[in-house]
Protein backbone atom coordinates (compact mmCIF):
# COMPACT_ATOMS: atom_id res chain seq x y z
CA UNK A 1 0.00 0.00 0.00
CA UNK A 2 1.34 3.40 -0.97
CA UNK A 3 1.74 5.83 1.93
CA UNK A 4 -0.46 8.89 1.30
CA UNK A 5 1.83 11.60 2.66
CA UNK A 6 4.79 10.15 0.73
CA UNK A 7 2.57 10.12 -2.37
CA UNK A 8 1.84 13.84 -2.12
CA UNK A 9 5.50 14.63 -1.48
CA UNK A 10 6.37 12.72 -4.66
CA UNK A 11 3.63 14.41 -6.71
CA UNK A 12 4.60 17.93 -5.59
CA UNK A 13 8.38 17.37 -5.85
CA UNK A 14 7.98 15.91 -9.35
CA UNK A 15 5.72 18.76 -10.39
CA UNK A 16 8.12 21.44 -9.15
CA UNK A 17 11.22 19.63 -10.47
CA UNK A 18 9.74 18.93 -13.90
CA UNK A 19 8.62 22.53 -14.29
CA UNK A 20 12.10 23.72 -13.27
CA UNK A 21 13.68 21.55 -16.00
CA UNK A 22 11.21 22.79 -18.60
CA UNK A 23 11.69 26.44 -17.64
CA UNK A 24 15.40 26.59 -16.83
CA UNK A 25 16.64 27.81 -20.23
CA UNK A 26 13.62 29.52 -21.79
CA UNK A 27 12.99 31.29 -18.47
CA UNK A 28 16.47 32.29 -17.36
CA UNK A 29 18.25 32.92 -20.66
CA UNK A 30 15.25 34.28 -22.50
CA UNK A 31 16.29 36.60 -25.28
CA UNK A 32 20.03 36.71 -24.55
CA UNK A 33 22.26 35.26 -27.26
CA UNK A 34 23.73 31.80 -26.73
CA UNK A 35 27.18 30.90 -28.09
CA UNK A 36 27.41 29.33 -31.56
CA UNK A 37 28.93 26.07 -30.38
CA UNK A 38 26.01 25.55 -27.96
CA UNK A 39 23.39 26.34 -30.61
CA UNK A 40 25.14 23.94 -32.98
CA UNK A 41 24.72 21.14 -30.39
CA UNK A 42 21.14 22.06 -29.55
CA UNK A 43 20.09 21.72 -33.20
CA UNK A 44 20.49 17.95 -32.78
CA UNK A 45 18.58 17.55 -29.50
CA UNK A 46 15.43 16.08 -31.06
CA UNK A 47 17.12 13.71 -33.51
CA UNK A 48 19.43 12.41 -30.75
CA UNK A 49 17.21 12.16 -27.65
CA UNK A 50 14.06 10.64 -29.14
CA UNK A 51 15.77 7.80 -31.07
CA UNK A 52 17.87 7.09 -27.95
CA UNK A 53 14.66 6.96 -25.91
CA UNK A 54 12.97 4.41 -28.18
CA UNK A 55 15.94 2.25 -29.29
CA UNK A 56 16.06 0.05 -26.15
CA UNK A 57 12.24 -0.29 -26.21
CA UNK A 58 12.42 -1.47 -29.82
CA UNK A 59 15.16 -4.06 -29.23
CA UNK A 60 14.27 -5.16 -25.69
CA UNK A 61 10.59 -4.34 -25.08
CA UNK A 62 9.45 -4.48 -21.45
CA UNK A 63 6.21 -6.14 -22.58
CA UNK A 64 8.09 -9.28 -23.63
CA UNK A 65 10.28 -9.24 -20.53
CA UNK A 66 13.14 -7.71 -22.52
CA UNK A 67 13.53 -10.42 -25.14
CA UNK A 68 13.68 -9.22 -28.77
CA UNK A 69 10.32 -9.34 -30.51
CA UNK A 70 10.00 -9.60 -34.30
CA UNK A 71 6.62 -7.80 -34.64
CA UNK A 72 7.86 -4.79 -32.65
CA UNK A 73 11.15 -4.56 -34.55
CA UNK A 74 9.37 -4.86 -37.90
CA UNK A 75 6.82 -2.22 -36.84
CA UNK A 76 9.62 0.18 -35.89
CA UNK A 77 11.43 -0.40 -39.21
CA UNK A 78 8.23 0.12 -41.24
CA UNK A 79 7.33 3.30 -39.31
CA UNK A 80 10.78 4.80 -39.85
CA UNK A 81 10.94 3.83 -43.54
CA UNK A 82 7.45 5.12 -44.38
CA UNK A 83 8.18 8.32 -42.41
CA UNK A 84 11.44 8.97 -44.26
CA UNK A 85 9.92 8.27 -47.69
CA UNK A 86 6.55 10.00 -47.35
CA UNK A 87 7.45 12.62 -44.70
CA UNK A 88 3.89 12.04 -43.51
CA UNK A 89 3.60 11.40 -39.76
CA UNK A 90 0.12 9.90 -39.83
CA UNK A 91 0.96 7.55 -42.72
CA UNK A 92 4.01 6.36 -40.75
CA UNK A 93 1.99 5.78 -37.55
CA UNK A 94 -0.80 3.92 -39.36
CA UNK A 95 1.54 1.64 -41.34
CA UNK A 96 3.68 0.93 -38.26
CA UNK A 97 0.65 0.09 -36.13
CA UNK A 98 -0.83 -2.09 -38.89
CA UNK A 99 2.48 -3.98 -39.18
CA UNK A 100 2.57 -4.52 -35.41
CA UNK A 101 -0.98 -5.89 -35.16
CA UNK A 102 -0.78 -8.04 -38.30
CA UNK A 103 2.49 -9.66 -37.16
CA UNK A 104 1.31 -10.07 -33.55
CA UNK A 105 -1.82 -11.77 -34.89
CA UNK A 106 0.05 -14.20 -37.16
CA UNK A 107 3.14 -14.90 -35.06
CA UNK A 108 1.65 -15.22 -31.56
CA UNK B 1 -4.41 41.48 -38.87
CA UNK B 2 -1.62 40.14 -36.68
CA UNK B 3 -4.26 38.53 -34.47
CA UNK B 4 -5.81 36.62 -37.39
CA UNK B 5 -2.39 35.39 -38.47
CA UNK B 6 -1.63 34.14 -34.95
CA UNK B 7 -5.00 32.41 -34.86
CA UNK B 8 -4.42 30.56 -38.13
CA UNK B 9 -0.93 29.57 -36.95
CA UNK B 10 -2.43 28.29 -33.69
CA UNK B 11 -4.84 26.19 -35.77
CA UNK B 12 -1.95 24.90 -37.85
CA UNK B 13 -0.29 23.79 -34.59
CA UNK B 14 -3.47 22.02 -33.48
CA UNK B 15 -3.56 20.06 -36.76
CA UNK B 16 0.11 19.08 -36.36
CA UNK B 17 -0.65 17.79 -32.84
CA UNK B 18 -3.70 15.73 -33.85
CA UNK B 19 -1.88 12.42 -34.63
CA UNK B 20 -0.84 12.25 -30.97
CA UNK B 21 -4.46 11.72 -29.93
CA UNK B 22 -3.93 8.10 -31.00
CA UNK B 23 -1.16 7.75 -28.41
CA UNK B 24 -2.28 9.96 -25.57
CA UNK B 25 -5.67 8.29 -25.13
CA UNK B 26 -4.35 4.74 -24.53
CA UNK B 27 -1.29 5.99 -22.60
CA UNK B 28 -3.27 8.23 -20.24
CA UNK B 29 -5.93 5.56 -19.74
CA UNK B 30 -3.22 3.05 -18.88
CA UNK B 31 -1.71 5.41 -16.29
CA UNK B 32 -5.14 5.93 -14.72
CA UNK B 33 -5.75 2.17 -14.57
CA UNK B 34 -2.35 1.32 -13.10
CA UNK B 35 -2.43 4.16 -10.57
CA UNK B 36 -5.81 3.18 -9.15
CA UNK B 37 -4.76 -0.43 -9.18
CA UNK B 38 -1.74 0.62 -7.07
CA UNK B 39 -4.13 2.11 -4.51
CA UNK B 40 -4.36 5.78 -5.53
CA UNK B 41 -7.77 7.44 -5.42
CA UNK B 42 -9.27 8.93 -8.59
CA UNK B 43 -8.47 12.42 -7.26
CA UNK B 44 -4.84 11.56 -6.45
CA UNK B 45 -4.38 9.95 -9.86
CA UNK B 46 -5.77 12.98 -11.67
CA UNK B 47 -3.69 15.38 -9.53
CA UNK B 48 -0.59 13.39 -10.46
CA UNK B 49 -1.26 13.88 -14.19
CA UNK B 50 -2.17 17.58 -13.85
CA UNK B 51 0.80 18.52 -11.65
CA UNK B 52 3.48 16.48 -13.40
CA UNK B 53 2.24 15.91 -17.01
CA UNK B 54 5.08 13.57 -17.92
CA UNK B 55 4.01 10.06 -18.82
CA UNK B 56 7.34 8.24 -18.54
CA UNK B 57 8.26 9.92 -15.24
CA UNK B 58 4.82 9.18 -13.79
CA UNK B 59 5.08 5.49 -14.70
CA UNK B 60 8.56 5.38 -13.18
CA UNK B 61 7.38 6.95 -9.91
CA UNK B 62 4.37 4.64 -9.74
CA UNK B 63 6.51 1.57 -10.30
CA UNK B 64 8.99 2.56 -7.57
CA UNK B 65 6.25 3.49 -5.10
CA UNK B 66 4.79 0.02 -5.50
CA UNK B 67 8.23 -1.42 -4.77
CA UNK B 68 8.31 0.70 -1.59
CA UNK B 69 11.46 2.54 -2.64
CA UNK B 70 12.56 5.44 -0.40
CA UNK B 71 10.78 8.69 -1.31
CA UNK B 72 14.01 10.45 -2.22
CA UNK B 73 14.96 7.66 -4.66
CA UNK B 74 11.51 7.81 -6.25
CA UNK B 75 11.80 11.56 -6.80
CA UNK B 76 15.40 11.41 -8.07
CA UNK B 77 14.63 8.56 -10.51
CA UNK B 78 11.51 10.12 -11.95
CA UNK B 79 13.28 13.47 -12.31
CA UNK B 80 16.19 11.75 -14.08
CA UNK B 81 13.67 10.35 -16.58
CA UNK B 82 12.53 13.95 -17.10
CA UNK B 83 16.00 15.46 -17.40
CA UNK B 84 15.58 15.58 -21.17
CA UNK B 85 13.04 18.38 -20.60
CA UNK B 86 15.98 20.67 -19.67
CA UNK B 87 17.55 19.82 -23.03
CA UNK B 88 14.27 20.62 -24.77
CA UNK B 89 14.11 23.93 -22.90
CA UNK B 90 17.64 24.83 -24.06
CA UNK B 91 16.79 23.81 -27.61
CA UNK B 92 13.60 25.96 -27.64
CA UNK B 93 15.29 29.04 -26.15
CA UNK B 94 16.63 30.48 -29.44
CA UNK B 95 13.09 30.29 -30.88
CA UNK B 96 10.79 31.41 -28.06
CA UNK B 97 13.20 33.05 -25.59
CA UNK B 98 11.95 36.47 -26.69
CA UNK B 99 8.34 35.83 -25.58
CA UNK B 100 6.89 37.47 -22.43
CA UNK B 101 7.72 35.65 -19.19
CA UNK B 102 4.17 34.38 -18.61
CA UNK B 103 4.08 32.86 -22.09
CA UNK B 104 7.44 31.20 -21.53
CA UNK B 105 6.16 29.81 -18.22
CA UNK B 106 3.01 28.51 -19.92
CA UNK B 107 5.06 26.92 -22.72
CA UNK B 108 7.35 25.37 -20.08
CA UNK B 109 4.41 23.76 -18.27
CA UNK B 110 3.19 22.15 -21.52
CA UNK B 111 6.63 21.09 -22.79
CA UNK B 112 6.30 17.36 -23.40
CA UNK B 113 7.96 15.12 -26.01
CA UNK B 114 5.05 15.63 -28.40
CA UNK B 115 4.81 19.43 -28.26
CA UNK B 116 8.58 19.76 -28.39
CA UNK B 117 9.03 17.60 -31.45
CA UNK B 118 6.14 19.22 -33.34
CA UNK B 119 7.32 22.72 -32.42
CA UNK B 120 11.01 22.27 -33.13
CA UNK B 121 10.34 20.59 -36.50
CA UNK B 122 8.25 23.59 -37.59
CA UNK B 123 10.63 26.25 -36.21
CA UNK B 124 13.58 24.69 -38.04
CA UNK B 125 11.65 24.49 -41.30
CA UNK B 126 10.25 28.04 -41.11
CA UNK B 127 12.95 30.39 -39.79
CA UNK B 128 10.85 33.42 -40.86
CA UNK B 129 8.27 32.82 -38.08
CA UNK B 130 7.98 35.57 -35.45
CA UNK B 131 8.18 34.80 -31.73
CA UNK B 132 4.39 35.27 -31.15
CA UNK B 133 3.70 32.97 -34.11
CA UNK B 134 6.01 30.32 -32.66
CA UNK B 135 4.32 30.51 -29.25
CA UNK B 136 0.89 30.28 -30.93
CA UNK B 137 2.01 27.23 -32.92
CA UNK B 138 3.54 25.52 -29.86
CA UNK B 139 0.41 26.06 -27.76
CA UNK B 140 -1.66 24.83 -30.71
CA UNK B 141 0.35 21.62 -30.96
CA UNK B 142 -0.23 20.87 -27.30
CA UNK B 143 -3.97 21.61 -27.35
CA UNK B 144 -5.01 18.14 -28.54
CA UNK B 145 -2.51 16.51 -26.13
CA UNK B 146 -2.73 17.95 -22.62
CA UNK B 147 -6.54 18.07 -22.08
CA UNK B 148 -6.75 14.46 -23.30
CA UNK B 149 -3.90 13.52 -20.96
CA UNK B 150 -5.98 14.80 -18.03
CA UNK B 151 -9.27 13.47 -19.37
CA UNK B 152 -8.18 9.94 -20.10
CA UNK B 153 -6.18 9.65 -16.88
CA UNK B 154 -9.56 10.25 -15.26
CA UNK B 155 -11.31 7.73 -17.53
CA UNK B 156 -8.67 5.08 -16.77
CA UNK B 157 -8.82 5.77 -13.03
CA UNK B 158 -12.62 5.66 -13.16
CA UNK B 159 -12.79 2.43 -15.15
CA UNK B 160 -10.21 0.85 -12.86
CA UNK B 161 -9.86 -2.42 -14.71
CA UNK B 162 -6.90 -3.83 -16.61
CA UNK B 163 -6.43 -3.19 -20.33
CA UNK B 164 -5.60 -6.52 -22.01
CA UNK B 165 -1.85 -6.94 -22.65
CA UNK B 166 -2.58 -8.12 -26.19
CA UNK B 167 -3.27 -4.49 -27.20
CA UNK B 168 0.51 -3.94 -27.12
CA UNK B 169 0.01 -0.37 -25.90
CA UNK B 170 3.64 -0.29 -24.79
CA UNK B 171 4.55 0.22 -28.42
CA UNK B 172 2.36 3.26 -29.10
CA UNK B 173 5.13 5.57 -27.89
CA UNK B 174 8.04 4.17 -29.97
CA UNK B 175 5.89 4.17 -33.12
CA UNK B 176 4.77 7.79 -32.79
CA UNK B 177 8.23 9.09 -31.91
CA UNK B 178 9.82 7.29 -34.87
CA UNK B 179 7.10 8.67 -37.13
CA UNK B 180 7.78 12.20 -35.85
CA UNK B 181 11.54 11.93 -36.16
CA UNK B 182 11.70 10.38 -39.66
CA UNK B 183 10.95 13.61 -41.59
CA UNK B 184 13.62 15.46 -39.57
CA UNK B 185 16.60 13.63 -41.14
CA UNK B 186 17.42 16.44 -43.53
CA UNK B 187 21.23 16.43 -43.47
CA UNK B 188 24.03 13.94 -42.90
CA UNK B 189 24.61 15.57 -39.51
CA UNK B 190 21.04 14.73 -38.39
CA UNK B 191 21.44 11.10 -39.47
CA UNK B 192 24.81 10.74 -37.72
CA UNK B 193 23.44 12.36 -34.54
CA UNK B 194 20.59 9.82 -34.44
CA UNK B 195 22.82 6.82 -35.23
CA UNK B 196 25.38 7.73 -32.55
CA UNK B 197 22.62 8.38 -30.00
CA UNK B 198 20.99 5.00 -30.76
CA UNK B 199 24.26 3.05 -30.54
CA UNK B 200 25.29 4.72 -27.27
CA UNK B 201 21.80 4.26 -25.80
CA UNK B 202 22.02 0.51 -26.43
CA UNK B 203 25.50 0.29 -24.92
CA UNK B 204 24.60 2.26 -21.78
CA UNK B 205 21.05 0.92 -21.36
CA UNK B 206 22.04 -0.75 -18.09
CA UNK B 207 22.81 2.58 -16.37
CA UNK B 208 20.07 2.99 -13.75
CA UNK B 209 17.34 5.67 -13.60
CA UNK B 210 17.42 6.45 -17.34
CA UNK B 211 20.64 8.44 -16.96
CA UNK B 212 21.95 6.47 -19.95
CA UNK B 213 19.45 8.42 -22.07
CA UNK B 214 21.13 11.71 -21.18
CA UNK B 215 24.58 10.25 -21.95
CA UNK B 216 23.34 8.90 -25.31
CA UNK B 217 21.56 12.15 -26.19
CA UNK B 218 24.64 14.23 -25.40
CA UNK B 219 26.84 11.89 -27.49
CA UNK B 220 24.44 12.17 -30.43
CA UNK B 221 24.31 15.96 -30.17
CA UNK B 222 28.11 16.20 -30.11
CA UNK B 223 28.37 13.91 -33.15
CA UNK B 224 25.78 15.98 -35.06
CA UNK B 225 27.54 19.26 -34.22
CA UNK B 226 30.90 17.84 -35.30
CA UNK B 227 29.58 16.55 -38.64
CA UNK B 228 27.92 19.92 -39.24
CA UNK B 229 31.29 21.65 -38.72
CA UNK B 230 33.05 19.29 -41.15
CA UNK B 231 30.41 19.53 -43.87
CA UNK B 232 30.14 23.33 -43.62
CA UNK B 233 33.94 23.67 -43.84
CA UNK B 234 33.98 21.55 -46.97
CA UNK B 235 31.14 23.52 -48.52
CA UNK B 236 32.19 26.98 -47.38
CA UNK B 237 35.96 27.45 -47.38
Amino acid sequence: MIDKSALWIVIIALGVGSFAFRFVFTGLIGNRAMPDWLLRHLRYTAVAILPALVAPQVLWPAATGGSPDAPRMAAAAVTLTVGIITKNVLAAIVSGTATLYILLFFLN
Amino acid sequence: MAATTSKSIYREGVVAGLPFILVIIPFATLFGLLATEAGLSVFETLAFSVVVIAGAAQFTALQLMQENAPTIIIIASALAVNLRMAMYSASLTPYIGGAPLWQRALCAYVTVDQSYVVGIAKFEKSPEMTVPQRVAYFLGAVTPVVPLWYGFTFVGAYLGKQVPESWALDFAIPITFLAMIAPMFRTLAHVVAALVAVIVSLIVSQIPYSLGLIVAGAAGMMAGAQVELWTSREAGT
